[in-house]
């Protein structure tokens, strides 16, 4: 299981890339292997405010629809359509596809999340 | 608290594999291996093998057996020869279904019925609640483990494990006393995935060592070992039907459209009365299947409308590895059962087009 340093991560196992204001969210390496492969994305709406918690959008393997949780309350100011064609890509790169870019409304939300140290050892805690 | 989950004669071998393992209807089972579409993949195109030790049998033996089934079931078993293997819906008198099975017979006085595992149970109370005459019933569940190789190479890979000639084992037939691996089991052709295959019925202690032989013996070809997602996604493109979805205490064989397995001038069997009724009347709901119009994967239990007023459900619906569509079975009202009608499927809150399309999603390549 990859782990990058330099994201912040969720429980709910999203990552999060900041920059300056900005942040890009997806989903890691090790929700993706649970979830097996991965046939659908549903994105959120551009512009759509979200809260801390609130559902970002849905990814759907074979099996089953998982919802994925924004880490942190922002506003989306991009979502990755290529996501659309290719939800595959959620499986062979998680760190690169990121599903969408908010707009950070309460930068000291990140505080809570986990740096890769602390998500690792979270990840290993819950197997 | 909860129960502990029951564990075949194969748990160790799926936990070695690194089996993802689940709750199933109170079994502990492996939903995937390496992954469900490849495994999917690999059955249509090359074979794999699914533990179902979970599944039922039942032993019916005595003078009135074949009389007794011939009241239980709603197919006609009276035509079977020995050794032949018959599918049929077992219904309540109202017409709803108490589980659907699979009739193996030795002869008119013995036959061996393989019954879905969550329903194990309640069908052989049922059984015992209706037997008659002289008719002795055994639950010889815990005593079988069942293994199935499924897949286009099933028949090459087996055959290197027998000297039976397994041509000779048509399509739903059987054979008693085949020796694998030195190990006496029964052998079918049947299966729940569409492709050719074998079930495989074998004292549980040798379950785990005729499991190794089989990959062993299949290495060449790709064998390949196949959960339980799998397993559903294979039979869900077959459009057979799993009890608790497609068919139910709640649901008549004739609405699911196992109309062929109903043989309504058959005498009294349970449930006759009710579905010659239904029948006259014409049933007010039908299982159709449907293909997306719309980006959006259905799932059980997701309501159907027509105009938008609720017209039925969803009862398994998945991206098919094979068609690569999103495809769903539903139960809806009759008046919306037709090719071609646009029905919506309402996914988290929002009507997503769908489109009725003729069944089955796969046609099965059956050797018969």
């Amino acid at each position: 299981m990859t782990v990058l340093d330099g994201l912040k991560y969720s429980k709910d196992h999203e990552w999060i890339k900041v920059e300056g204001n900005k942040a890009h969210v997806g989903i890691t390496d090790h929700a993706q292997h649970a979830l097996g492969s991965i046939v659908f994305v549903e994105l959120p709406g551009l512009a759509k405010t979200l809260s801390e918690g609130d559902i970002l959008g849905v990814v759907e393997s074979v099996k089953a629809a998982s919802d994925v949780y924004s880490p942190v309350s922002g506003t989306v100011l991009q979502v990755n359509e290529e996501l659309t064609d290719v939800p595959e890509k959620l499986n062979e790169e998680p760190y690169d596809a990121w599903i969408a870019v908010l707009e950070l409304s309460d930068a000291s939300q990140l505080d809570a999340l986990m740096d890769a140290e602390a998500y690792e050892k979270f990840c290993s805690e819950e197997a | 608290m909860e129960a502990a989950l029951k564990r075949t004669p194969l748990y160790e071998i799926h936990r070695d594999l690194s089996g993802k393992l689940i709750d199933f209807g109170g079994w502990e089972l492996p939903v995937q291996y390496s992954g469900i579409m490849e495994e999917h993949q690999q059955v249509r195109s090359t074979a794999g093998l699914f533990d179902v030790s979970h599944m039922g049998e039942i032993t019916v033996k005595g003078k009135d057996a074949e009389q007794f089934l011939q009241k239980l079931v709603t197919n006609d078993i009276s035509n079977a020869k020995d050794f032949q293997v018959v599918y049929s819906p077992v219904c309540y008198s109202d017409g709803g279904i108490v589980d659907d099975l699979l009739v193996y017979k030795y002869n008119s006085g013995n036959y061996l019925l393989v019954v879905n595992a969550s329903n194990t149970d309640k069908d052989f109370a049922w059984m015992l609640e209706n037997a008659e005459g002289e008719v002795e019933l055994e639950n010889v569940s815990e005593a079988y483990a069942q293994i199935a190789i499924q897949g286009p190479r099933s028949e090459v890979v087996l055959q290197r494990l027998t000297d039976c000639e397994l041509g000779e084992i048509r399509f739903y037939h059987f054979k008693p006393d085949v020796m694998v691996a030195g190990v006496n089991t029964i052998v079918s052709r049947t299966g729940y995935t569409g492709e050719d295959g074998f079930e495989i019925y074998l004292p549980a202690e040798y379950a785990a060592m005729l499991w190794e032989k089989l990959m062993e013996a299949g290495k060449e070809e790709g064998l390949v070992p196949a959960g339980l997602g799998a397993r559903d996604t294979l039979r869900f493109e077959a459009a057979l039907p799993l009890y608790g979805q497609e068919i139910s205490r709640d649901i008549s064989p004739l609405e699911a459209g196992l109309g062929k397995f109903v043989k309504l001038d058959k005498e009294g069997f349970i449930g006759k009365e009710a579905l010659v009724n239904q029948k006259e009347k014409g049933v007010q709901r039908k299982l159709v299947g449907f293909e997306m119009l719309d980006r959006g994967i259905p799932r059980s239990h997701y309501d159907v409308q027509a105009d938008g007023i609720s017209t039925g459900f969803v009862t398994t619906g998945s991206y098919s590895p094979t068609l690569a569509k999103n495809i769903g079975l539903a139960l809806i009202n009759s008046t919306f059962a037709g090719e071609g009608t646009v029905i919506d499927i309402i996914i988290r809150g929002r009507a997503l087009k769908g489109k009725v399309i003729k069944l089955p999603f796969y046609n099965k390549k059956y050797k018969k």
